[in-house]
């Protein structure tokens, strides 16, 4: 019944944005934003051709391996940098004075340091999402309230059996809430590093077709970019729910 | 070794934090199968010398031994649990991190939750339990593994009445049936004279041993009504009055 609800409420928030995308190709033109029935018609012929999975594949496999790849980086380093004070001092004030930093702009480094194939646009992706589940997993650990550390100790576990048992299931639910929210960071980052250099990806896609004025084609990959930003963002929810169900729990109390 | 070896021993023990004294030439033996209440006014070091016996910090003076096999647990005032843990998993995690099997672990864990009188909710997570099943539950975790002294700081302070005399009498039940002993630190007459087989009340600034009563009608669970029972509270009580008098004297000199 929970799951009907929830699809209930997709369809319906769909129904709405269909409506006021209705309104708006009436309102501008087709050129300009082309009717959504023709869209979706064109997306649905697309899907049965050969090119636009090839695309939806090719930045889904960037997006999805840059997150894991944020995640299994950051999230250990934001432990080492929470629970270890003395490394926390000398490797925090590196990381604030560059987290501000907008990682997109590094796009041309990374281009001529790892060539034009995926590695340089996953690890922008995992950077930009990187640094956000650093801070917050670090910030998680320091808040820890002590009495974990002491019930811990009173049971007499290892340093290895604490990070197990107490600081990675402690600092997930706001490890992967970082995550989540960065989900939309990684799309945004996916579509600018495929606008350059490469011929595969809903970026190069989108960006092909505005050049050559074929706007439905254009909002056939705007919205397949759409369709994978929500893929991203439910896998993410999906796992926060599968790995952290105490938390959930705590927040409906 | 025979029977009269005690399982704890204490001899001269003090504690400093810095230039502030908060214990101060306390020792006592605790025989095997017995148990102790600790009782003394408001920040007057019991929780210290629980610590200090549990081996969370080191004794400033003296020495505190244990002249038989001991293994020691440890039960917290706000329960110790951790939340991410199922209550199940909660109870075996002393056995998992003594490298216990995931079978046989689960196995003494749910007959530990059939002994404690919370079968069915072994799935459940600690914020889903009330106060009183959840000091069950920590009292549970500290038994399993078959601890010879339990160390309790303050364990029922945050139960309502009804709830704390149940509790009061599982205890009891228990160690029946265990012979585990125990020291148990109170701020609750009552509880104290129920629980201890021997009552120690601490003075205060620096706390040191005040007075040390044997209690003749431990381990009857209808003692309550008995004469023995409120002639042993009045004794303590007034001890409890004496110290309140001689810091009211101390600060108006």
């Amino acid at each position: 019944m929970k799951i009907l609800d929830i699809l209930l409420r997709y369809v319906v928030a769909f129904l709405a944005i269909l409506l006021l995308w209705e309104a708006g190709a009436l309102a501008l033109g087709p050129y300009l934003l082309p009717e959504p029935v023709d869209v979706l018609h064109a997306w649905w012929q697309a899907m049965a051709g050969p090119d636009m999975p090839g695309h939806i594949r090719s930045s889904a496999v960037r997006v999805f391996s840059a997150m894991l790849l944020a995640f299994v980086t950051a999230f250990p380093l934001g432990i080492l940098l929470g629970c270890r004070k003395r490394i926390d001092r000398y490797l925090s004030p590196m990381v604030f004075l560059t987290y501000p930093l907008p990682k997109i702009v590094l796009l041309p480094v990374f281009l001529t340091l790892f060539g034009l194939g995926d590695m340089p646009k996953i690890l922008l992706i995992a950077l930009t999402c990187g640094y956000q589940i650093l801070v917050v997993t670090r910030d998680g650990i320091r808040r820890l309230d002590a009495r974990y550390f002491e019930a811990f100790r009173t049971l007499g576990g290892t340093p290895a059996q604490l990070v197990r048992h107490v600081l990675v299931p402690a600092a997930l639910p706001s490890a992967m809430t970082a995550l989540k929210v960065s989900s939309g960071t990684a799309v945004a980052v996916l579509f600018m590093a495929e606008s350059f250099a490469t011929q595969k990806g809903l970026g190069f896609l989108i960006m092909d077709a505005w050049g050559r004025g074929d706007q439905l084609e254009m909002f056939c990959g705007i919205l397949s970019m759409s369709l994978l930003g929500l893929a991203v963002y439910e896998s993410c929810h999906i796992a926060e729910k599968i790995f952290c169900r105490w938390k959930k729990l705590e927040i409906r109390r | 070794m025979n029977e009269e070896t005690p399982v704890l021993r204490v001899s001269r023990l003090g504690k400093s934090f810095g230039e502030t004294c908060v214990l101060s030439d306390v020792s006592f033996s605790l025989p095997a199968a017995s148990t102790l209440s600790v009782i003394g006014p408001s920040g007057c070091g019991k929780s210290t010398l629980l610590s200090l016996v549990a081996g969370l910090s080191r004794p400033s003076e003296g020495e505190i031994t244990f002249p038989r096999d001991c293994r020691t647990a440890f039960i917290m005032q706000d329960y110790g649990l951790f939340p991410w843990k199922s209550i199940r998993d909660n109870l075996a995690l002393p056995l998992q991190l003594q490298g216990v099997g995931r079978a046989a672990r689960h196995e003494k864990a749910l007959a530990m939750l059939k002994e404690l009188g919370l079968e069915g909710l072994e799935m459940r997570f600690p914020m889903q339990l009330s106060g009183g099943q959840r000091q069950r539950v920590a009292i549970g975790r500290a038994l399993i593994s078959r601890p010879d002294l339990l160390l309790m700081d303050e364990p029922f302070a945050a139960l309502d009445a009804i709830t704390r005399e149940h509790l009061q009498n599982l205890l009891l039940d228990l160690w029946q049936r265990r012979r585990m002993s125990f020291i148990l630190v109170t701020h609750n007459v009552a509880e104290a004279v129920f629980l201890g087989r021997y009552i120690m009340v601490m003075g205060q600034s620096p706390a040191s041993k005040r007075l040390w009563l044997e209690n003749p009608c431990f381990g009857n669970a209808s003692c309550r009504n008995s004469d023995e029972y409120f002639s042993l509270i009045r004794q303590v009580r007034g001890a409890l009055e004496e110290n309140s008098r001689e810091r009211l004297r101390e600060a108006r000199s």
